[in-house]
This record gives C-alpha cells, sequence and structure tokens, in this order.
C-alpha cells in the first residue's frame, strides 16, 4: 500500500500543535488581566522587580501568605521579575491590555505611569500615612500612586582613622562640609599620596545611579533637574548660573585627580583602603562596618550654598488602572504596611525604614544604631527626583550631560544641549498634562 | 668545491620549503584570532570556579584565564539556588526545537517553491520576503505585543476545544512568529537553484509529485543548507532576550537568557553570572561543533554562488 506523505505532515504538525495547546499556560490559569476565580477568592496577581533577591522576596512572600491567611474574599498571587527588564516587561503589558492588579515601580517613575494611564489612585490609611516616612510615598497632581516599606539614602562614607591623619573635622547633619572645605579636603589627600584617589563616586554605574546621586550636587549648588514651579522647562534650572558652577566643580573632580573617571565594577576601592572617601548608599554600610567596624564614618554630604541635599525615593507598590478589583488590591496594600513587614526588609535589605516603629524594630536603625545617620539624613535632606512624566527622559539626558562633561566636555555647551533635549520632549508631549 | 646543502637550498631558485615551514605563517595570524575568541570563553569559564573577590582581583592580569586560586564549584550550586536554571533550560531547548524543526520545513518548502516551481508573482513574492529583512525586529516589537494578545487560540479543557484570546504567557507565543524566516527562505531558495533542474524534470517524467521531488531529491541533495539554516534559526532563538521578556511573564515558562538578569541585583555576583552564562554556553557549543563542518561547507559554497 503506498502511504501518502502529507498525512504524516499534517498528523505531525497536529501532535505538535495540539502540544503547545496543551502547555500554552503553565498553571491552566486564563489570563484575565489580573483578577480571576479560584474557589470563590478572586485572584490578585502582583508583579514584582525583585527576581533573584532571595532576601528580599521572601518577605513579599510572607506579607502574601499572612493576607491569603486573612482573606475570604482575594488572594494575591507573586510573580516575579528580573529587575533590569521589569519596566520593559510593565510596558509591554500595558500595551497588551495584560497588567496585573498589583505592581510595584521605582518611585520617579510613578508620575509617568500615572500620566500615562498604567495605574491608579491608592487609598490608604491616613492614620498609616501620618507615620510614614514621606519620601517614601509616591504622589503625581496630588494623589497618592504608591507607597514603598523602605527608602534608601547616601552619605559620605569616610574612616575615622583617615580623617584624624589629615586632621579633618567630623561633619554633621547640623554643621556638614562647606564647598571650600570639601575642595580642601579633597586636596588634602590627593597630594597626600596614600590612596589611589581621595574620592569613589561609582561613576561606572552609568543608569539611575547619576541622577539619584550626583543631581542633589546640582540642586545643594541651587540648579535642578527641571523648573518645579511649571515642571515645563529645564531652562534657567539646568543651565543658569548655579547649573554651571555645579558643571565646572563636577568636571574639576576629575580634572585635578579627585577622583578616577573609570572605576571597578562592584566599586571595592573604599573597603580595600584605595580610595579614603565614597559616595554610597546605606545598602553598603552593613559590608563597611564589617570590615572597618568603629573605625567607620557615615558622613553627611557637603552643603554647596543651598544645604546638603540627597536623592529619595525606592521602589513602591501601586494598583493597575485596569484592575478589576481595587478595593482587594487595596486592603492588600493597606494589610502589608505593618510595622513588622517594614522591619523585615530593612533586616533583609539594610534600608531604611519608613516609621519610627519599625525602626525601632531593626538592629542598625534602631535609636544609636549604626546607620541611624542615614534615616536622619533621608528626612532632613532627601529631595525627591521631579515628580513629572518627564522624568524618564530628564534621567538619561542628564545622565548623558553629566558622564560628557566628566570626560572634559564643555558644561555650558553641554548643559544647553541637555535642556534643549529636555524642553523638546516635554513641548513634543503637550507639556504632559501641565 | 663544495657545496654545502643550506646554501644550495637557498641558491637553486627551484627548490620550494618544506610544506610545515610554509603552513606556519599562516598559523601565527590564525592562531591569533583564535585567541581573540577563545580569550572571553576561557575568561568565563575560569572566573565561574572563583570567588568574586578573586574574579576581580585577578582581571587586571593574566591570571584571570588561568585557573588557580581558591577554585571550587560553589558558583555553580549558588546559581541553582537564585535561579530555576533547569527549567529555564528546558524552556529554551523545547523553544528551540520547536522553532528549529518547525522553521527548517516551512522555510525550506518556501525556498523550494520560489526556485524550483513556476508561478507567476514569484520574483515580487521573493523581493517582498526580502524586503523584510531590512526591519529591525525592536521597531516591530511593540506591534507585535500587541497583535498577539489578541490573537486566538484553541485550548483543550477536559479534551473540550475552547475557542481562547491571547497567547501571552506561552510557548507558542515564544515559537510561531519565529517560525518563518524571511533570510532562511532566501538561503533554501539560493541553495535549491544550485541543483540542476533536470532531476525536477526526469523526476516530473516518472510522475513525481512536486512534494515528492521536494522530498525525495531535494531534501536529501540539501544537507549543508539545512545544517547552516539550523544554526542560523538556533542562535537568535537561543538568545532571545527582548521578546520574552515583553510577552512571559510567569516564570515557569521563561528562557535561559531572561535568567542572566536574576544576578545583576544592587551587588553583582559576578561568579555566579560566570557560571550560569558557562552553563548556558556549553549546549550552544556543542550544537556548533556537531554542525560545523555541515555550516562551514554551506556558507563557503553559498558565498561561491551569490
Amino acid at each position: 500500500m503506498r502511504r501518502n506523505p502529507w498525512l504524516g505532515i499534517v498528523a505531525g504538525l497536529g501532535a505538535v500543535t495540539l502540544t503547545l495547546a496543551g502547555c500554552g499556560s503553565s498553571d491552566g490559569s486564563t489570563d484575565d488581566g489580573g483578577a480571576g476565580g479560584n474557589g470563590g477568592l478572586s485572584t490578585l496577581k502582583l508583579w514584582y522587580h525583585g527576581a533573584g533577591n532571595d532576601a528580599e522576596r521572601t518577605v513579599v512572600e510572607q506579607q502574601i501568605a499572612d493576607f491569603n491567611a486573612s482573606q475570604e474574599d482575594y488572594e494575591v498571587v507573586l510573580e516575579s521579575f528580573p529587575q533590569a527588564s521589569y519596566n520593559d516587561s510593565v510596558v509591554a503589558a500595558a500595551v497588551a491590555g495584560d497588567l496585573p492588579c498589583l505592581l510595584d515601580m521605582d518611585g520617579p517613575i510613578v508620575p509617568n505611569w500615572a500620566w500615562g494611564g498604567y495605574v491608579q489612585p491608592i487609598e490608604v490609611d491616613q492614620a498609616i500615612l501620618d507615620t510614614w516616612l514621606p519620601s517614601a510615598m509616591g504622589y503625581y497632581q496630588d494623589d497618592l500612586y504608591a507607597i514603598g516599606y523602605w527608602d534608601a539614602a547616601i552619605g559620605m562614607y569616610a574612616r575615622q582613622s583617615v580623617l584624624d591623619t589629615y586632621d579633618i573635622r567630623i561633619p554633621t547633619s547640623d554643621d556638614p562640609w562647606s564647598g571650600e572645605e570639601f575642595e580642601a579636603i579633597l586636596q588634602t589627600i590627593t597630594e597626600g599620596g596614600e590612596f589611589d584617589y581621595a574620592l569613589d563616586l561609582g561613576v561606572n554605574d552609568v543608569s539611575e545611579w547619576y541622577p539619584y546621586a550626583f543631581s542633589p550636587q546640582l540642586q545643594s549648588f541651587g540648579g535642578d533637574l527641571i523648573d518645579r514651579d511649571t515642571y515645563l522647562t529645564a531652562k534657567g534650572a539646568l543651565n543658569g548660573p548655579e547649573a554651571l558652577e555645579w558643571g565646572n566643580w563636577w568636571q574639576g573632580l576629575f580634572e585635578k585627580g579627585y577622583a578616577s573617571t573609570t572605576e571597578q565594577d562592584g566599586n571595592p576601592e573604599f573597603l580595600e583602603g584605595r580610595v579614603a572617601l565614597q559616595l554610597n548608599g546605606n545598602w553598603g554600610g552593613v559590608q563597611a562596618l564589617e570590615e572597618f567596624g568603629d573605625d567607620m564614618l557615615f558622613l553627611p554630604m557637603p552643603d554647596f550654598g543651598e544645604g546638603p541635599v540627597i536623592g529619595g525615593q525606592s521602589w513602591m507598590f501601586g494598583i493597575s488602572a485596569t484592575c478589576e478589583h481595587p478595593e482587594g488590591a487595596n486592603a492588600y496594600i493597606n494589610f502589608s504596611l505593618k510595622d513588622e513587614y517594614v522591619a523585615d526588609f530593612t533586616t533583609a535589605l539594610g534600608l531604611i525604614p519608613t516609621t519610627e516603629a519599625a525602626a525601632a524594630m531593626t538592629e542598625y536603625y534602631q535609636p544609636g544604631g549604626a546607620l541611624e545617620p542615614f534615616k536622619e539624613y533621608s528626612e532632613r535632606f532627601a529631595l525627591i527626583r521631579p515628580p513629572t512624566p518627564a522624568y524618564s527622559v530628564i534621567s538619561s539626558v542628564f545622565t548623558k550631560a553629566a558622564e560628557d562633561i566628566k570626560n572634559g566636555a564643555d558644561v555650558k555647551a553641554t548643559l544647553d544641549q541637555a535642556v534643549a533635549e529636555i524642553d523638546a520632549d516635554i513641548a513634543a508631549n503637550d507639556g504632559y498634562g501641565n | 668545491m663544495t657545496t654545502s646543502p643550506t646554501s644550495r637550498q637557498i641558491s637553486d631558485p627551484t627548490h620550494r620549503p618544506s610544506r610545515r615551514s610554509r603552513v606556519w605563517p599562516r598559523y601565527i595570524p590564525l592562531v591569533g584570532v583564535a585567541i581573540v575568541f577563545i580569550f572571553p570563553l576561557l575568561f568565563m569559564f575560569m572566573s565561574s570556579l572563583k570567588p568574586d573577590a578573586q574574579i576581580l582581583a585577578d582581571v587586571r592580569s593574566f591570571r584571570a584565564f588561568l585557573p588557580v586560586g581558591e577554585l571550587s564549584t560553589d558558583n555553580y550550586s549558588a546559581v541553582f539556588d537564585r535561579v530555576p536554571a533547569w527549567r529555564f533550560m528546558a524552556n529554551t531547548i523545547f523553544v528551540v526545537a520547536m522553532v528549529v524543526g518547525f522553521g527548517l520545513i516551512v522555510n525550506s518548502m518556501a525556498g523550494f517553491a520560489l526556485s524550483r516551481l513556476q508561478w507567476r508573482g514569484r520574483g515580487i513574492a521573493l523581493s517582498i520576503i526580502l524586503a523584510t529583512l531590512i526591519v529591525p525586529f525592536e521597531t516591530i516589537a511593540v506591534p507585535m505585543v500587541w497583535w498577539v494578545a489578541k490573537l486566538p487560540w484553541i485550548e483543550f479543557q477536559d479534551f473540550i476545544p475552547t475557542l481562547t484570546t491571547g497567547w501571552l504567557n506561552t510557548y507558542r507565543v515564544q515559537i510561531i512568529p519565529f517560525i518563518a524566516n524571511a533570510f532562511s527562505i532566501f538561503l533554501f531558495a539560493q541553495y535549491f537553484k544550485s541543483i540542476p533542474k533536470e532531476l525536477d524534470e526526469a523526476a516530473r517524467v516518472d510522475g513525481a509529485s512536486w512534494f515528492t521531488i521536494y522530498r525525495k531529491i531535494i531534501v536529501p541533495l540539501s544537507g549543508p543548507a539545512f545544517a547552516t539554516v539550523a544554526i542560523l534559526t538556533f542562535l537568535p532563538v537561543w538568545n532571545s532576550f527582548l521578546w520574552p521578556i515583553m510577552v512571559v511573564q510567569q516564570e515557569a515558562l521563561r528562557p535561559v537568557q531572561v535568567g542572566v538578569q536574576y544576578f545583576f541585583q544592587l551587588e553583582t555576583a559576578w561568579g555566579e553570572v560566570m557560571a550560569y552564562t558557562s552553563f548556558i554556553t556549553i549546549p550552544v557549543l556543542l550544537f556548533f561543533l556537531v554542525f560545523q563542518r555541515a555550516f562551514v561547507s554551506s556558507i563557503a559554497s553559498a558565498g561561491v554562488k551569490g
């Protein structure tokens, strides 16, 4: 009997098609935009950026387990994403209309996603908000869109023994180093020749680190990333006399050999004793304490004229605009804002707790704790990055400008170009609703 | 006067240097090029066995390429604690096998139709297919996400076919859009053109159908083309990153490349990164080693025929 070859192909394709159909969704669940039925419970999907970070994910999983155990109406299901591509995943899901009910987001992106219609305002008990660290709340046009369990802060890492050697006074929040004093300190240490460089800035990390860590000095000089009165232009803020002064100072750090333009990934230079001072966040504090013990100091940032300034806002949780059960999602967020969870995050990550009660539960941020200075810096000096939908463009433009100036570009021309790019983006988006 | 062999060799214009002495000068630059390509892999494998501090210390010297210092498989253990690596590997192997398998069938058939069959509009069809090559995937990725979220599918629930909407979070969304490939079709069409048409005519006289000619004459004579397309299809699908992060949200369905980003936290664990990338590079190397003879042969012949 002659076999028809087409039958074999059709049968093969059919078998694979059935296979694909069968494994269309690994858990067999239907994709319902974030909420679906499960034994009478409405399922609320929660997207979170910490895949691969077991310490952080453990706390999130505990929050979810406790919430689910307390519920008869809703069940939260976690889906973790790697941080570096998290925003791309969220934006793609928004395009496809497939956002989950609950999702976390980095603080500066909140206005953009609120303006873009990705997220909706959340409802948090006022009693909770009254106790919460302001920089851990994500507002856009007076509405609260997200809230976080921690904040981050930067400070100047130093060693008591090094400062003593060079006869450098220890600054305080009330009496920080002035700009001139800081310049003299860097010069003294550089001339001492003991270190490769006086200062480690982490400039190898060309990412959100640039606006987060370096725009506060611009603001301390009196400049800014944008005119915060209108949010319609960067003119004057990013290329005015104060900004030019900042640009010249920033370029001088590298021209004078105070800091390296090429640093090692992971920034081990300070821990290895190859630099005297380091601009770093509180997340590295525990490791520094383990290395240097009582010799370790976490100092406030210098005052360049307008007082010390540091960046504020970290990751926060909110509710998507397409969530079919916002009441359930709000119930989860309110449930998760307990002091013990905040303390657990602090213990896991070393970041700043958002309430006094939670701080008291932690080793490092309780009164007298070794990392308590960061909490004070966050409360006194934190300035959130501009809460405007234009921030994502501002961030990348500022990063490029600061990088170019670091590498020797003309300060005025570079900042003028940055202002032109930011203003063009704002104009192209009709002012982003401002 | 006696003449030493050496001086005779030098003065004799008909003397040819030995094969070894002729080959060595050509090998020197080749060895240099090989080093350029091998050393990154060597660095990756060696670093995967070292603790982070040693990786960063060794990177400034030749020690980075040597199995020296404190060596262990700790990084590999940590990788499997942090990432469901075997699951990601299984997902990728499944997706790659499907795309390559279906791609070879579909694209070779298309190439056969464009190169061996006579039909009106054949040239225009080939031109349109080739024109799609100039469109970068990144420019159509977002519209594609929008489309695949709305495409229908038949799912079997309790053996009952049910019409559903949306391909997100599935294997099929990682497979089906990448089966048809313009470059593969072009490569098959070019290769098939080089096979004498007299074979087709003889087969037709014997009563063979076009499918029989494709299956029993063209396919057996086109091994190098199939191997080349298999490799050229395999690599981009294996390295696929942007598309999966846009269309796959469930961890259980993610491919290996997405797993790389699990290691880039506040403090990057470089030893684990190197261990994971070693883990996902080995199948690629094996695949190439298996097909390299046919691959090189086909690329060389395609180059001659243009």
